[in-house]
């Protein structure tokens, strides 16, 4: 068992008022933001069980908004959220959907800006700590625990080899690697968890390798 | 270096020829990768979010919540009125809990300690009895660090959270964690810190989770504060050397098995006791109402 933090137990520092409603979907919102790069101009939001049942009174609505927009889960912006939504030109809209088999607390964020668009599935599974189970479509399972690279690319012979090997030059241990397709030869997914945080020239690096569509990461919660 | 249990925190304790505080600091420092330092420092920065959460919560009056109105503001005012019994230190610590746990409802920002819903019973008991004794700003540190391992020999051993444990696992591991502060705070001993720890513990056996509407806030901000109080209750009792008769260990591990045997309906889902009344329910019909329009 992973020894447990004090800053888990004196902590975290979050706007209320729940850990589980609010910090955690704020830290979902977070990650669709991350995963997409770019400032979001429209997400269709679907929310799941505890999620719809009890968003009005957690505010899970706003939280994943706040997360959207950038903020951090003890930003004192949260509660205005909605307004500040407005003013950013960001379009959002709220669902209540059955996303299967899967946590109480799990939503469903498809987001889009600048032209790309990106899905994202991901659960509250308590303490403001999230696992994300599901990026555009392809199972993963990522908590945040580390930093992740998180690539798109074609799937063909070497592609992985020279991620995982840039990612080594730049001294960078992966801790998890889960790589992921639809169909051979198709678009994939790699999700490598780290020790350490990447740096963005490492991104770069990623990015010039040929067959890499897309470079992202997500910093650890 | 790892913190399993009450026992093992206090054994480290001796072989180390350290104090309560620094054997966790110097747990969190190692397990963190950093310094006692930064350790310290991060925790001075919970001291302000944790004071600042008393000083909003006592100027919120309720805009952001949904059935409570505004109860640290309420109580504020009984006192500026002299409606209420009891010394400075009865007064504030129920001040100063239910302002925490109306500015947490209120989508305020706070400490969760160890989890939201039961974020006021630490910053009511700690910073009530500070204002008391006029305990420094390092002192309150000290405090904190004593605290947190109280924290995490229960969340090694145990549930922290009402879904899992009931409320017993929120209040009543935040009542033991707040009673080991105090008794810091007071000049006790490690092993006084965990009687006490105990002696509050076994006032929360057994208390269920049962929340109107699934919102934090009915029985749950005021409950902050009668868990704050039992904790300062609990300190006293461990000072005057009444034994907690029952080892801290074994009142978690208590807790856990009564959290086993609880039933859903009373674990965080509003299904049963409180939620299920029959102002319960109508409470929750008509916000549901409100909000669907």
């Amino acid at each position: 068992m992973a020894r447990i933090g004090l800053f888990d137990i004196v902590g975290p520092i979050m706007v209320g008022p729940s850990s589980s409603h609010t910090a955690g979907a704020v830290r979902l919102g977070l990650a669709a933001r991350r995963v997409l790069g770019k400032e979001v101009e429209k997400a269709k939001i679907t929310l799941h069980g505890s999620f719809a049942a009890t968003y009005w009174g957690h505010r899970t609505d706003v939280a994943l908004i706040a997360g959207l927009l950038g903020m951090p889960m003890d930003d004192e912006r949260i509660p205005h959220a909605l307004e500040e939504a407005k003013e950013a030109g960001l379009e959002y809209t709220f669902e209540f959907g059955d996303l299967g088999d899967v946590h109480p607390n799990s939503v469903r964020i498809q987001v889009e800006g600048s032209g790309d668009k990106m899905e994202l599935a991901g659960a509250s599974v308590g303490g403001g700590r999230i696992n994300i189970f599901q990026v555009n479509g392809f199972e993963v399972g990522v908590d945040g625990t580390y930093t992740t690279l998180l690539t798109r690319h074609r799937d063909e012979p070497g592609v992985i080899a020279e991620i995982t090997k840039v990612l080594a030059i730049h001294g960078i241990n992966i801790a998890f690697l889960n790589v992921s397709r639809k169909t051979r030869g198709s678009e994939a997914l790699l999700l490598a968890e780290t020790d350490d945080d990447i740096p963005e020239l490492a991104l770069q690096h990623v990015l010039r390798i040929p067959g890499v569509l897309v470079v992202r990461t997500l910093p650890r919660f | 270096m790892d913190i399993t249990s009450a026992s093992q925190l206090l054994d480290l304790v001796k072989e180390r020829k350290q104090s309560l505080s620094q054997v966790v600091a110097e747990y969190e420092a190692f397990r963190s990768n950093t310094s006692c330092e930064a350790v310290r420092e991060q925790m001075r920065e919970t001291l302000k979010v944790m004071r600042a959460s008393v000083e909003n919560g006592i100027l919120d009056k309720g805009e952001r919540t949904h059935i409570i109105t505004g109860y640290g503001h309420l109580f504020k005012e009984a006192i500026a009125e002299n409606r209420v019994l009891g010394c400075s230190l009865l007064k504030n610590v129920v001040l100063y809990a239910l302002a925490v746990g109306q500015h947490n409802a209120g989508l305020g920002r706070i400490v969760a300690c160890p989890t939201a819903g039961a974020c006021g019973v630490v910053p009511g008991a700690m910073l009530a009895v500070a204002d008391e004794l006029d305990s420094s700003e390092e002192e309150l540190i000290e405090a904190l660090l004593v605290m947190g391992g109280v924290g995490i020999v229960s969340a090694a051993q145990g549930p922290i959270s009402g879904a899992e444990g009931g409320c017993q696992s929120e209040c009543g591991v935040a009542s033991s964690m707040a009673a080991g502060a105090v008794v810091y705070l007071m000049g006790g001993s490690g092993e006084q810190v965990f009687a006490a720890a105990s002696l509050a513990l076994q006032s929360h056996l057994g208390l269920v989770c049962d929340p109107l509407a699934s919102l934090v806030e009915v029985p749950c901000v005021t409950r902050n504060s009668t868990s704050a109080t039992t904790a300062i209750v609990a300190a006293n009792m461990a000072m005057a050397g009444i034994p907690a008769v029952i080892p801290y260990d074994e009142c978690v591990v208590a807790m856990k098995q009564i959290g086993k045997s609880m039933p859903e309906s009373l674990c965080e889902t509003s299904k049963g006791g409180l939620a299920a009344s029959p102002t319960g329910r109508k409470i929750y019909d008509e916000l549901r109402q409100k909000h669907s329009q």
